[in-house]
């Protein structure tokens, strides 16, 4: 890992940490007021609020994720630093497509 | 003074990269060092041993090797603090390659100590005046705690993220590096800086500390090391790297 990778998986996860504290509110308030997918929908769709929050919350998983596995790759399996990043980099879109897929199905009106 | 009536059990590391441990009895002595064991099977057991000293008081760093599974400085570390039930399993420093016996080769060592820019560059010339660095100094403060380093490797041995990273310079070279970034006579900060901040430099450690655990100088490279970290980060926010 160099200083960039450092960098930026350190201001990814200090994103992450009120982003995954108010999820966590979000899911103990959902399941405690009993609302169905129906009641959710309706907060959500066409709601910029949300959608700022959810798709900064998948950019910044996006982000974290994808240099910490290619730490992981790098370090135990017999891959180069180069394949790794290939990899880690494709895990990057992965994770970005179906978090982005997923935000767009609920926030979209 | 000798005691005929015990005997430890040695376990002596005889090949090269491949090899295995070989058993010796050896005679059990008050304030018997590793290193004094390991001399004394091969004036008076095998004379064909290979194993590397110089000093024997703890300052060349040149003694070290792996005991009972963790590096040490073998003349400064006494048999009865580390011998188990009467028996030592002495080998070669991991994380290097075994030229022979308890003999490891030491250039990938010092090679990452180049890497991580480890040599002063200095500012001035013969003709200037002595530079005066005040000992009060922040710089001077962090430099002292961290310029002890006899370049044992014992750090290095002892260190997983060298086993796992080939291009990780390692707790040594880092610790190196940041004495001179607080040097204030010294003119390579800048390469120095790109250099630790680069793949395989203080951004590859995981902070396990086990350099500090063990480092006979009672140093923290792990503290150099997050110190780095910090410098490195500031300076890739300002846009200098």
């Amino acid at each position: 890992m160099n200083v960039g990778l450092y960098v930026w998986q350190r201001l990814t996860a200090a994103l992450m940490v009120p982003l995954v504290l108010l999820h966590v509110v979000v899911i103990f308030y959902a399941t405690r007021k009993g609302l169905t997918a129906a009641d959710i929908l309706a907060r959500t769709r066409g709601s910029l609020a949300w959608a700022s929050f959810y798709g900064a919350f998948v950019v910044a998983v996006a982000v974290h994720a994808a240099i910490g596995v290619r730490n992981v790759l790098a370090e135990w399996s017999p891959l180069k630093s180069r394949d790794a990043g290939i990899l880690a980099g494709a895990f990057s879109v992965l994770l970005f497509l179906l978090g982005g897929r997923a935000v767009v199905a609920v926030v979209l009106p | 003074m000798a005691d005929s009536r015990s005997e430890l059990t040695v376990l002596l590391w005889r090949g090269a990269q491949e090899g295995r441990y070989e058993t010796y009895k050896v005679p059990s002595c008050e304030n018997q060092t590793v290193l004094d064991i390991v001399t004394f099977v091969q004036r008076h057991l095998d004379p064909t041993l290979s194993y590397r000293f110089a000093c024997r008081v703890g300052m060349c760093g040149s003694c070290a090797m792996t005991v009972n599974g963790r590096p040490r400085w073998t003349c400064r570390t006494h048999v009865a603090t580390v011998a188990k039930g009467g028996r030592l399993k002495i080998g070669p420093l991991a994380n290097l390659p075994v030229i022979k016996d308890l003999a490891t080769d030491l250039r990938p060592f010092f090679d990452k100590w180049q890497e991580a820019k480890g040599a002063f560059v200095p500012s001035q010339t013969r003709n200037d005046d002595i530079a005066r660095v005040r000992p009060d100094s922040a710089a001077r403060i962090a430099a002292d705690a961290a310029i002890e380093c006899i370049n044992c490797a014992i750090c290095y041995a002892a260190c997983d993220t060298v086993r796992w990273n080939s291009d990780y310079l390692g707790p040594a070279a880092l610790n190196r590096a940041w004495t001179l970034l607080n040097d204030e006579r010294d003119a390579g900060n800048a390469e120095r800086l790109r250099a630790v901040a680069a793949s395989g430099g203080c951004h590859a450690c995981h902070s396990h500390q086990s350099c500090q655990e063990l480092c006979p100088q009672l140093l923290n490279p792990t503290a150099s090391i997050a110190a780095l970290k910090r410098r490195t980060m500031w300076a890739y926010l300002r846009g200098e790297l």
